[in-house]
């Protein structure tokens, strides 16, 4: 082999590279997400519920915003639906955020977690957020 | 297979004959479309306004306009700070020429041509920005309103080049912090969307009148154009009304009471 030892010089250092994320991150643990239900809006719920249940939320609740979005913007569809007794607005920032006030420790928290930025939040914004 | 020269021209005079048929729809209008009249649906909402300007002053103007940006979210870049490009409007007031300018004469009273008149989308019956939009951001829903959906919007502008009235503004700059206080039970816009006055269906559906008409004291009506009997349309038939631009064929739903009837008779 021409130059064997500089090639395998080569491929080690092209290795610790590439590996670097998996050993740099060896033996330590990263903070488990633990978004907070702990609002004053829920504990008012006559029944702690949300509008699915927690498990599917927890996967699903994006698929749940995109089915209202089209049905209270596209189709005109903007029923009230009733949570634990609460009639609320099918809407991310008059629904979900009354109950979920706490959009640092509830929505962040995960989304910090799972490494992503959704655009959600270019236009809408937490309800204590800006209120002046 | 073979083509002679007879089968060609054959061919080729019905498939001109066909398209120019299909085309017909999308040249002609028809005699209703022509005269200005409203598709109206026999029965359930076509939303329209009727705007008596007679018992507005530019104090009121800007009261409403305040009340529809503020309730709305709409950014405040004044254009003798900003950029004049970059001023985002729902609601505005123009000149009497540069509102109906079809019906200018030197002639009218002095006192309507120096009057100024709110501006505000005309949620057109045939919507010029409808037909532009690559992605159906705009549409035209079935009671009449023409939504704007900002998740959908690219930010390419062809609805503000189509729109003849100037009713939409885009957001050249990120809106947020040229919003004084910020309205929590309504989304703000971000850097790179259309938007433009929506008929405030939200507050519809709370039961609520639309911003504007909330505090106009009266002199803007609201309802439905399909109920030969609601408020709106015993004010269109009892009053001289004006449209903006009825000659384009876009069939504005926004009627403006200037006045002059009086004088009748």
């Amino acid at each position: 082999m021409y130059n064997g030892g500089k090639i395998i010089f080569g491929l080690i250092i092209f290795l610790a590279i590439v590996t670097f994320p998996f050993y740099s991150n060896l033996g330590g643990s990263a903070k488990k997400a633990m978004p907070s239900l702990d609002t004053p809006e829920i504990y008012a719920l006559a029944t702690k519920e949300c509008v699915r249940s927690g498990e599917y939320m927890k996967k699903e609740h994006m698929k749940v915003l995109d089915e209202w979005r089209d049905e209270v913007v596209r189709e005109g569809k903007r029923e009230k639906i009733s949570v634990g007794g609460t009639e609320l607005e099918k809407s991310l920032q008059n629904g979900c955020m009354h109950c979920h006030s706490n959009k640092e420790q509830f929505c962040t928290e995960c989304h910090k977690y799972a490494g992503i930025d959704p655009y959600c939040w270019d236009c809408h914004f937490d309800r204590g957020e800006g209120r002046l | 297979m073979s083509i002679n020269r007879r089968k060609f021209l054959k061919i080729a005079g019905l498939t001109g004959l066909g398209l120019s048929l299909s085309a017909r729809d999308f040249i002609l209008m028809s005699p209703a479309e022509a005269s200005g009249g409203h598709s109206l649906p026999s029965s359930g909402e076509r939303l329209g306004m009727a705007i008596d300007v007679r018992k507005l002053t530019d104090a009121d103007y800007a009261r409403i306009a305040d009340a529809c940006h503020t309730v709305h979210n709409v950014p405040t870049l004044i254009p003798e700070k900003n950029n004049v490009k970059n001023e985002v409007k729902w609601i505005w007031t123009d000149t009497y020429n540069h509102t109906f300018p079809e019906q200018i004469n030197d002639y009218h009273p002095e006192a309507l041509r120096n009057k100024t008149f709110p501006l505000l989308c005309n949620h057109c019956d045939k919507p010029p920005c409808v037909r532009v939009c690559p992605t159906k951001a705009t549409f035209r829903a079935k009671n009449g309103m023409i939504v704007q959906d900002p998740h959908r919007c690219i930010g390419c502008r062809f609805c503000m080049a189509g729109c003849p009235y100037g009713s939409r503004s885009f957001n050249w700059v990120d809106p947020r912090p040229y919003i004084p206080k910020r309205n929590p039970d309504f989304p703000t816009r971000t850097i790179g969307v259309v938007e433009k006055c929506t008929f405030c269906p939200e507050r519809l559906a709370r039961g609520q009148q639309p911003a504007c008409v909330e505090v106009s004291n009266g002199a803007m009506i609201f309802g439905n154009l399909a109920d030969s009997h609601s408020e709106i349309r015993n004010i269109l038939s009892t009053h001289f009304t004006l449209r903006r631009k009825p000659t384009l064929g876009t069939m504005p739903s926004v009627f403006y009471i200037i006045g002059g009837e009086d004088y009748a008779g």
